[in-house]
Order: structure tokens, then C-alpha cells, then sequence
């Protein structure tokens, strides 16, 4: 089994790092895992990628090539890469800073308030986790235990408590939307 | 050489860790488990990160980390270092290379060990300065002028920059040379799990010390022992061509002749020593069409051999861990029942001609450059097109 992702954002919205502890929890998983990131020389606003590819197989190419999972939160990076998700993928967006005219045609589309939820937790800045959290629980790539303890060991002491709590919004949000669908496909 | 209290207490922390970081800071930890000493480093992309990680991390196990005026100096202060007897290295890319490629030379001919690493990036000059390549391969062997051997090593994942780091570290006290640790900007940019090993298991080979300072660039043995600066003796080390006792004469065609083909010899006729590559034959069948490759490369040409075969193709498969010494022996040995054989580099085919050198079959170049590598599926059909 094979998950390639692939998270894209402006500089700044901390996507390298949401990669480096999807990866820490995919080999802590007992799991193979490379992370692999391209960005701007502006330390924010440029544009900035950053994909993880985890298998229980070797990993003989460290990029996505096509995603089974696209995180965006900035629409030059969803315009894109929209078209490269595999068509059993998912997709998730976030709803307040990305435009979308209409849902691409295959895979499972969610639109999301991940900048709105972080927002409402007091500083945007932990979006990433909330991000986190929602792909944790709607792709089940890796185990939420051992995602939580990446974002432990990744964030400064002062702010732990602000991202432990963006990565159970993020996760409860991710299942919400997951019942949703489900209700809907019933 | 054996570890000080300093720098066993430093990695008692890391060892048996495993860490998910980048091949460059896999890089930096290796040298460090080798017992480094000493780095000097000119910061460049995409190699910053291990001058980077060793500047904050080296002082801490008792060594000195500086950066330098530019790689010149860099290169000339890490073989300067290695003569008190340190363990010296330096880190850098292509555009740098090209500059340190005088004083390799130098390292070379004063036979001091050192370890070179060149995280390879696309050029010629600044090129896609931040895009990774293979281009340096045939720099390695050849940038410095004169008759000389290198030993260059080709980690292709982010554990072996780590294991191959420290193999650098011991072939340069074992044959008192410079040794290059030919990375490129893919596995140095990735992140992987490392596992850190247990410091009692890790043998650190030694320098040998030459009893009088008469033969520290001669005598009988294909590498002389050393003395270090501050041993209580005086040596005379020099650039230009010297005696035994390493005072200079640059005129005696047998003065150079003996040193040179020694400095020559010592690499060359340990070459089935140093060597090392991975194999992955095609037991069932006799395959026809193989593939060789290695660093970065090697990840997709393996997925694509993996794949052919998965389509009952017949094919085997050869990384080169070592890029120089050439594997020559190996290679021909690979390729005695080929009729073809594939090499994917980033590059237009630089260690593809020393293939071809060795192999009676046909040798097919699959040369990428631009600066993203070889998907598994462009190897896969470059091999689909010549297999039956």
C-alpha cells in the first residue's frame, strides 16, 4: 500500500512542516516515509510544496508523481495541481482561501474552514495542524496516536497546547466530513 | 580513531535514535559518529544544511566548525587540520567543487586524509542552482590536474549518507587520501528515517603512524605512515614532488615517477578492497538486459527493473556504491552475459562511457537532466523498448 500526498500553500502557511510530521508519524507506524519540499526564495508568500510518500514498500521515487491526496490552501497551487490527483484521490481545500467554480469531476472533494478554524483557536498560524488532523482522519494514512506525537515533538512548548488542540479541531472536522459523505452516499 | 570522552558523551544522546531528517543532516550526524573534528565550509545549495547542523552540533562533541572566506580556503584548512591529526571534512556543491579542486589536488599529493562532500546540483555554473543533478561524477575523477586515483562514494537514500559518510572517513585514514562523498540535491533534500547506531558498534579505522619522519612519503609500504604536527618531530609537506623524507625534488624523473605511481598504486591495487556495489540478478531466468546505476538514479532504475520483471521481463540490476575506483571488475563480471545494458544518471552520460569501457554488449545511455529525476516509468520503458 502506497499513499503519495502532496500539500500545497503559500510560503509561511507551514506545509513543509505539516510533511515532516506526517512522515515522523508514518515511520514511527513502523511505515517507509520521504518527504520532499520546493519553495520560493521568499521566506513567505512564494509558492511552496511539499509532498510525502508513505509505503510499506520500498519508496523507489521520492516525488508524486500522480497524488492520492492534495491538500491546498492557496488557489495558484489547487489550479495547479488539481488536475494531478489520482481519480480515486482526495482532495481537500481549504474553503475560505480557495475558489473552486465547481468540484472536480473524480475523486472526494472537501472543501474545509481549516484557516477559519484556526482562526477561531486564536492564531491562524496553526493551521497546518488543523490541516493535520482532518487528513488523519479522512485518509487514515497514518495513525492519529502517533500524528499527535510529530505535532508534540515539532512544536515550541509555549504553543503545544494551542496546536494539540488545532489537531483534534482538524481531526473532528475530518470525520464530520467524512459521515457527511457517507450519509450522502446513502 | 578511537572516539574522546568529549564526543562519546555527545553521541550518547543519539545513539540508537531514529530520526526522520534530511540526507545532508544525515550526512553532518554520520560524520560526527566518525568522530569528526574538524569541518571548514563555504555554504552553498544545496549542501548548506550540513555545514549548517555540524556548526551548531560539532562544538558540542569538543570539534571546531568554521566557515571560511570560500571553498579555497575551506579545502586548504581541512588538509591542514588533518595534519595534527585530526578527522578534517568539508561540504559543498558543484560551483564550489570546481574551486576546490586545486587543493584536492594538493590533499592528494601530500596524501592527507580528508573527506569531500559534493551534494551534487544542476550546472555547469549556477545553472538550476537549486535543482539537483549527477553532473559532477566525472569532476570527482578528474577536476584536479595531473596523474592521480580518487575514491568517490554515491549514497542513494538518506541512511546511506549516513553509513557512507563514515565508510569515507576510514577509506581516507586507510589509503591517507582524500575521499569524496559524491551526494546529489535529491537524497540530500529528502527526508528519511535514519536509525542511529549504538557507538560501540561502530570500528573506526586508524591512521598509521610512521616511526621516523624520514618515511612519511615512502619506504615500503604503498601508504606510509604519518606524523602529526605536534608529535614532537618536524615533516616537510609539500605540494611539489618530494623524497621520502618529503623534501623537495622536482627535477629527478625517478623522484616522480616513484612517488607518483605509489600515490597511483595505493588506490589502484586495492581497488577490489574498496570497491563496493549491490547486485540484484534475475535468478529464474538468463537475463539479456541489465541495468546500472547509481545515487539518486538508482531508486527509479530498481522500481523500473522491479516492474519489467513484474511483466515477466528478465532483467538484473547493478548499483555502484563506489563510483571511483571504477567497479570494473564487477561490471564486467554483471555484464559478461548481456547484450545490453541500461545506465540512468542525471547526466548526458558520464559514467555511461566507463560502462563501455568494461562490457563487450551495448551500452544505452539513459541521460536525464533539468533537474527533476528519472520517473520509475521513463526507466521502465527505456528497458521495455530493448527487451524481448
Amino acid at each position: 500500500m502506497k499513499t503519495e500526498m502532496r500539500f500545497v500553500a503559500f510560503g509561511g502557511q507551514g506545509i513543509v512542516l505539516a510533511g515532516v510530521m506526517m512522515g515522523e508519524a508514518a515511520i514511527a507506524d513502523g511505515i517507509n516515509a520521504v518527504q520532499s519540499q520546493s519553495y520560493g526564495p521568499e521566506s513567505r508568500g512564494g509558492a511552496a510544496k511539499s509532498e510525502v510518500i508513505i509505503s510499506d514498500e520500498d519508496i523507489d521515487y521520492p516525488m508524486v508523481v500522480e497524488a492520492d491526496c492534495l491538500v491546498a490552501l492557496s488557489q495558484p497551487g489547487y489550479d495547479r495541481y488539481v488536475g494531478e490527483v489520482k481519480p480515486d484521490g482526495t482532495i481537500l481545500v481549504d474553503r475560505d482561501l480557495v475558489e473552486i467554480d465547481q468540484p472536480p469531476r473524480s475523486g472526494s472533494f472537501y472543501h474545509l474552514p481549516f484557516a477559519k478554524t484556526a482562526d477561531k483557536l486564536g492564531n491562524r498560524i496553526v493551521t497546518n495542524v488543523v490541516v493535520l488532523g482532518s487528513v488523519c482522519a479522512i485518509t487514515g494514512a497514518v495513525s492519529k496516536e502517533k500524528l499527535a506525537a510529530a505535532v508534540k515533538s515539532n512544536v515550541p512548548g509555549k504553543y503545544l497546547e494551542l496546536n494539540l488542540r488545532a489537531f483534534e479541531e482538524g481531526y473532528s472536522l475530518g470525520q464530520e466530513a467524512l459521515k457527511r459523505r457517507e450519509a450522502e452516499a446513502k | 580513531m578511537a572516539l574522546d570522552d568529549n564526543k562519546r558523551q555527545y553521541l550518547s544522546r543519539l545513539e540508537g535514535k531514529t530520526y526522520f531528517i534530511l540526507g545532508d543532516e544525515a550526512c553532518a550526524y554520520g560524520a560526527l559518529f566518525a568522530g569528526l573534528d574538524f569541518f571548514a565550509g563555504y555554504p552553498i545549495t544545496p549542501a548548506s544544511e550540513i555545514a549548517e547542523l555540524i556548526a551548531s552540533e560539532l562544538p558540542k562533541a569538543g570539534g571546531i566548525s568554521i566557515q571560511m572566506e570560500d571553498e579555497l580556503a575551506s579545502m586548504a584548512a581541512i588538509v591542514g587540520a588533518s595534519w595534527t591529526g585530526a578527522r578534517t571534512m568539508t561540504a559543498t556543491s558543484g560551483p564550489g567543487f570546481s574551486l576546490m579542486q586545486e587543493n584536492i589536488g594538493y590533499a592528494i599529493m601530500t596524501e592527507s586524509p580528508c573527506v569531500v562532500v559534493d551534494v551534487q546540483r544542476s550546472g555547469p555554473s549556477t545553472g538550476q542552482a537549486t535543482k539537483p543533478a549527477q553532473g559532477d561524477v566525472l569532476q570527482a575523477r578528474w577536476g584536479t590536474h595531473g596523474d592521480h586515483n580518487i575514491i568517490a562514494l554515491a549514497p542513494n537514500s538518506v541512511q546511506e549518507c549516513f553509513d557512507l559518510v563514515l565508510e569515507c572517513f576510514d577509506l581516507a585514514d586507510i589509503y591517507r587520501t582524500p575521499v569524496i562523498l559524491l551526494m546529489d540535491g535529491e537524497v540530500g533534500h529528502i527526508r528519511e528515517s535514519v536509525v542511529m547506531p549504538q557507538v560501540s558498534s561502530i570500528e573506526h579505522a586508524s591512521r598509521k603512524i610512521a616511526a621516523r619522519s624520514a618515511e612519511v612519503f615512502g619506504g615500503e609500504e604503498l601508504v606510509p605512515g604519518m606524523i602529526h604536527y605536534g608529535q614532537g618531530q618536524n615533516v616537510h609537506v609539500t605540494g611539489s614532488t618530494h623524497l621520502a623524507n618529503g623534501m623537495r625534488d622536482v627535477t629527478t624523473p625517478h623522484v616522480h615517477d616513484v612517488l607518483i605511481k605509489r600515490i597511483y598504486d595505493k588506490i589502484d591495487k586495492n581497488r577490489e578492497k574498496i570497491v563496493r556495489v549491490e547486485t540484484d540478478l534475475d535468478d529464474k531466468k538468463k537475463a539479456r538486459v541489465g541495468v546500472i546505476s547509481y545515487g539518486a538514479s538508482a531508486r527509479p532504475a530498481r522500481g523500473a527493473v522491479r516492474a519489467a520483471r513484474a511483466k515477466g521481463k528478465s532483467v538484473d540490476f547493478l548499483r555502484l556504491v563506489t563510483i571511483w575506483p571504477f567497479a570494473r571488475t564487477q561490471v564486467a563480471d554483471f555484464a559478461k552475459d548481456l547484450d545490453i545494458i541500461l545506465v540512468p544518471e542525471m547526466n548526458l552520460g558520464q559514467l555511461s562511457r566507463e560502462v563501455e569501457r568494461f562490457v563487450s554488449g551495448e551500452v544505452v545511455s539513459v541521460p536525464r537532466i533539468g533537474g527533476i529525476p528519472h520517473t520509475v516509468d521513463e526507466i521502465y520503458d527505456a528497458v521495455m523498448e530493448v527487451v524481448r
